[in-house]
């Protein structure tokens, strides 16, 4: 009786304990979206909910090549590249360029095959201000990567 | 476009290399969110459409907004499958659409 009781109080606690965890992975889980949140323009977040169609990215896998600061915002080179197989099975469809605080918050959309042997793209963009400069790369498995990368801008693009 | 884009594709490219092609166009990239000296607003007029093709299948492109600096410059990669053609195009606001052809010399 008295075992029974102990291993009771046991389960108990390792229940207690363990609806905790759950709690906190829940809390986690929940949290997640906002180690991506980027403060952003109403368009910034409405071309980023377009682009995602629900899917909650994993965060990094990109890489991206800008500078950490910049004294013409009307030239930032920038390089993004996602490391994939680029087989037909599994390669990386497209990597799309945000800037949050430009007037339009997609800077550009660019695709990507299997014939592209690999997924990077070096182009020039603008930055009006000071920004996370945000990467989001589409898989041919349905699934998403995002990444930031903020640039101090010294001298904001004209007009952007 | 006033002057013809520019494309440097490596010399010496062997069948299953993957190889960087640079492109560099000449355009003014109005953002339309510019105003004149009267205050009147400045169309946009940008490239919104650039595609690189080989023989006819999608290697790389772009749908571009007016956030890509004056000039565009785009380098991305091809994986070359043997001897062909590689397509360019560039297309503006203004409809004018300009196309390169380019022969893919393979050792």
């Amino acid at each position: 009786m008295a075992d029974d009781f102990r291993i009771k109080v046991i389960d108990r606690r390792d229940f207690v304990l363990g609806a905790g965890a759950a709690a906190l992975l829940a809390a986690h889980v929940a949290a997640a979206p906002d180690a991506h949140a980027v403060t952003g323009s109403a368009e910034f977040e409405t071309v980023l909910a377009d682009l995602l169609k629900g899917a909650a990215p994993r965060s990094g896998g990109i890489n991206m090549d800008l500078p950490a600061s910049i004294e013409n915002g009307d030239y930032v080179p920038v390089a993004l590249g996602v490391e994939s197989p680029m087989t037909a099975e599994s390669y990386v469809k497209a990597i799309h360029l945000l800037s949050p605080a430009n007037p339009r918050a997609l800077v550009a959309s660019f695709k990507f095959t299997p014939l592209s042997g690999r997924a990077r793209v070096t182009t020039v963009m603008r930055l009006a201000k000071t920004q996370e400069v945000v990467a989001v790369a589409e898989l041919s498995d349905g699934t998403f990567l995002m990444a930031t990368h903020n640039v101090d801008v010294k001298v904001g693009g004209c007009g952007t | 476009m006033k002057k013809p884009p520019r494309i440097k594709i490596p010399d010496g490219v062997k069948p299953g290399d993957i190889i960087e092609i640079k492109t560099l166009a000449t355009h003014v990239m109005e953002t339309g969110n510019r105003k004149d000296a009267a205050g009147n607003k400045i169309p946009r007029d940008i490239i919104h459409t650039f595609t690189a093709t080989f023989e006819g299948r999608a290697v790389f492109s772009g749908a571009i907004g007016s956030g890509i600096a004056a000039n565009p410059y785009f380098a991305f990669f091809l994986k070359v499958p043997g001897p062909g053609t590689l397509d360019f195009t560039w297309i503006d606001d203004e409809g004018e659409t300009t196309v390169e052809k380019v022969p893919l010399v393979v050792a």
